[in-house]
């Protein structure tokens, strides 16, 4: 190296060398882990289910694409992100909704749950939740139509016809109606509801089952969870990345051994919402039931699994530290377990991880480790 | 045998590939008298040295050219024998230009009188050894360049139990330690015990990563018999050998936030001062010369030099055969090292490698994505995220809440961050910014 080299000699802080690891590796492996459960949404639901997922996926990208060219920036489409966020939003859809759902979704997801609070790193909500909340109240109809109980069997061949059981938006007929997010949970649900009623007709059934209200829970649980391996493989009704538990934990625990995502907020979240799905009392005419619930199918039924794998470990919207992240994940568990057991809706899991992504900012504020050498 | 080794560590740290291949079975060469030496005066923390000669003097190798300039100072020595061609500002490894003195060779390489004596090292009393190492102008040579009788004079209050020889060289590519470690086992283990000596210290310990099992070895052959000193093998992670990593993990305590490691009982000293403070006792040398691995993509014969002090780092680069490709050239290691814009720098007390890249290039930044990796990382258990924030907008108030003053940087958080955020880059420009305030707070209340 003769002096006239010194000329281009680079001058930079330490360190001068960089782990491989990128946004971009991150996010596109966090792809890779999700495709599994769409693919098997797909083989499901049918190919309208597949046609949403691609017009979430693209209107998410093009969403992006515009949204960073209009605030000036370099495009950030390489990153991944946006594919995340439309590939997730599409998962968490019913697979009977219209075009336009994940459209209007993946828009609102990517122009303003994520580019109006300053873009990839700056939201406070995972996106594709925030915009689930979105359509959640922008079309009730399409996204909770009314209560079926799917047999596995039937599921794919009903639902291959979805896209005809929709006009403008609405529900035409009832030859079948469209599913919910968590069908198996509002069959349990609807029927603890119905149980209220002394005088409910399957009463009869659930007193044969035994005299206590445990019983009468776990009566409840066996007529309408459908069978742990259909929970397991995913042949169940629900939106259309949320069914094979299967899949979507083989996809995390490939994260997880990746490096990507931390194992601590689903081994958390998913714990909490077992115990909690086990332990909390449900009330009947003539008793509590309480440490009866059903914690395999708290695990396996509903959007859990996503949530806890692919949702709450969002990096952006979670905790940094290790003890921030065990709160928050405990919190996801507790907010979805008493969402689903005493709150409206069937499922919990959106509006939990969305309501601990609010409280992300104050747990990091206050819980931190212990630097080393801190002295009291 | 390798059951009784338990590996320690602390919490924290990465893995980076090490690299030392290239360097690692080069033996200890001496490099060749270099025509000229430029030897800056300050060549390590605390208060510069002040020259003492003039331009035109003739000076002999091991002259104090130099004196220290405070007690947190030490003295320059010259390398060579030859006359002061100038006292001027040159560039420092540091990226300023700071006074320096030249020497340029006479060709003879003469020794001071009286040099090199024949001293018996073990009757020198702890006194003797303090003002021995202080005369030799010794530094920690590990890169930071403490003055090391400043490390050896403790406060009564302050006894310190263990001296700890800082055999870890976690940084990628150096080899200049494991290089000392491999050929003057016995040299180390002599300048511990003096060291031992001058703290009154009960107990020694030699701490070496587990990926250097045969320098573990040849230290604890030459240890072997002393009942005071025992050997620590460490599990292999950057940063291990950094000074609060290692007492964490040979001793279990942590020095206190602001503290200093004679808090804790503790005293950390690299093998290259440990063999620079036998020298400067038994021989009665002063420290003129060091071991310095020349390595990296662009060098392409790979060495570990013995090298005089102010050697121009050019000189070197010709002897390594330095590709022309290199665009980046670090003095260091590649986790701490300080990139150069100009290879007439010089060799100094602090200098244990010289790393040729070729192919480096500037890396673009993202936003935070808060992945959460830096934190897992940070050796200090610090929020590097939060920091790099601060430092980044320049909030300068919030900077000491992010404990800024306990970022040691050394790069674990930089090196895994997806985003590619200069985080050390803005922790070091946040330390200047909170410095200028405080002299200016300073300045109104004064």
């Amino acid at each position: 190296m003769a002096e006239s080299t010194a000329a281009r000699l680079l001058v930079s802080a330490s360190p001068h060398i960089r782990a491989e690891e990128s946004v971009a590796t991150i996010m596109w492996t966090v792809v890779l882990a999700l495709l599994p459960a769409g693919m098997f949404g797909a083989y499901l639901f049918g190919q309208h289910a597949l046609l949403l997922i691609a017009i979430s996926v693209s209107a998410a990208v093009a969403t992006e694409y515009v949204i960073v060219r209009l605030r000036g920036r370099a495009s950030t489409i390489g990153d991944g992100s946006a594919v995340i966020t439309g590939l997730l939003l599409a998962y968490i859809i019913s697979p009977s909704s219209p075009w336009y759902v994940p459209l209007v979704g993946s828009v609102f997801a990517v122009a303003i749950a994520k580019h109006a609070f300053g873009g990839l790193g700056m939201n406070i909500w995972n996106p594709a939740l925030a915009a689930r909340a979105f359509i959640l109240s922008s079309y009730i109809i399409a996204m909770t139509a009314s209560w079926v109980y799917p047999s596995p069997g039937q599921v794919l061949g009903d639902l291959s016809r979805s896209g005809t059981v929709y006009k403008k938006g609405r529900v035409t007929a009832a030859p079948y109606d469209a599913l919910t997010t968590a069908t198996p949970r509002a069959a349990v649900k609807n029927e603890i509801a119905a149980a209220q009623n002394p005088d409910w007709a399957g009463w009869a059934d659930l007193k044969a089952a035994g005299d206590k209200p445990a019983d009468w829970l776990k009566r409840i649980h066996e007529r309408n969870r459908t069978s742990y391996l259909d929970l397991l493989v995913g042949t169940r009704g629900g939106c259309i990345g949320e069914t094979s538990s299967l899949l979507l934990v083989l996809g995390g625990l490939f994260l997880i051994a990746r490096g990507i995502v931390a194992w601590r907020i689903p081994f958390f979240y998913i714990g909490t919402a077992a115990l909690l799905g086990w332990a909390l009392p449900v009330k009947f005419p003539g008793g509590t039931a309480w440490f009866a619930g059903d914690p395999l199918f708290a695990v396996m039924s509903g959007g859990l699994m996503l949530g806890a794998f692919f949702m709450a470990t969002d990096m952006v919207t979670s905790p940094v530290t290790r003890k921030g992240m065990i709160v928050f994940a405990v919190g996801c568990g507790v907010l979805t377990s008493f969402i689903r057991l005493y709150g409206g809706y069937p499922e919990g899991v959106n509006y939990a991880i969305l309501l601990m992504n609010t409280t992300v900012p104050l747990i990091d504020r206050y819980i931190k480790p212990r630097k080393y050498g801190a002295t009291r | 045998m390798l059951a009784k080794l338990i590996r320690k560590t602390f919490r924290g740290g990465i893995h980076p590939g090490d690299f030392k291949e290239m360097s690692k079975d080069k033996p200890i060469e001496t490099a060749p008298l270099p025509p000229e030496v430029i030897l800056p005066v300050s060549q390590h923390i605390g208060a510069p040295a002040k020259p003492v000669v003039a331009k035109g003097d003739h000076v002999r190798k091991g002259q104090v050219i130099a004196e220290a300039g405070g007690f947190v100072s030490a003295p320059v020595h010259a390398s060579i024998s030859g006359t002061v061609a100038a006292i001027e500002p040159r560039p420092h490894p540091l990226g300023q230009k700071v006074p320096a003195i030249i020497i340029a060779s006479d060709g003879q390489d003469q020794w001071l009188d009286g040099l090199p004596a024949e001293n018996d090292a073990a009757s020198l009393s702890p006194e003797a050894i303090r003002e021995t190492v202080k005369q030799a102008g010794i530094v920690g040579m590990g890169g930071a360049a403490f003055p090391t009788h400043v490390k050896l004079a403790p406060p009564p209050d302050k006894p310190v139990g263990t001296v700890i020889i800082n055999a870890v060289e976690c940084e990628p590519f150096l080899t200049c330690d494991y290089r000392l470690m491999i050929e003057r086992p016995r040299d180390i283990v002599a300048g511990l015990k003096l060291l031992m000596k001058a703290l009154n210290a009960p107990r020694g310990c030699i701490a070496v990563e587990a990926n250097k099992l045969d320098a573990y070895r040849a230290l604890e052959d030459a240890a072997a018999g002393d009942p005071a000193i025992s050997m620590a093998l460490l599990e292999v992670k950057y940063p291990q050998g950094a000074e609060l990593q290692l007492i964490d993990a040979v001793l279990g305590r942590e020095v206190p936030s602001g503290g200093l490691p004679m808090d804790v009982g503790a005293c950390v000293q690299n093998v290259g001062t440990a063999v620079a403070v036998f020298e400067a006792c038994r021989f009665g040398k002063p420290l003129i010369e060091r071991v310095v691995t020349v390595t990296g993509a662009g060098a392409g014969r790979p060495a570990n030099l013995l090298v005089r002090l102010g050697t121009p780092i050019s000189s070197l680069l010709e002897l390594c055969q330095a590709s022309p490709d290199v665009n980046k050239l670090v003095l260091g290691g590649p986790m701490m090292g300080l990139a150069q814009y100009s290879p007439e720098v010089s060799v100094t007390k602090g200098t244990s490698g010289i790393l040729l890249m070729t192919g480096a290039r500037q890396f673009e930044h993202q936003p935070c994505i808060r992945c959460g990796r830096c934190v897992e990382v940070c050796p200090m258990r610090l929020i590097p995220s939060d920091l790099s924030i601060v430092c980044e907008a320049g909030r300068v108030d919030e900077m000491m809440d992010n404990s800024i003053m306990d970022c040691k940087e050394c790069g674990c958080c930089t090196y895994v961050c997806p985003s590619r955020r200069p985080i050390v880059h803005w922790v070091k420009l946040g330390k200047v910014q909170l410095a200028r305030l405080k002299a200016k707070q300073a300045k109104k209340t004064a």
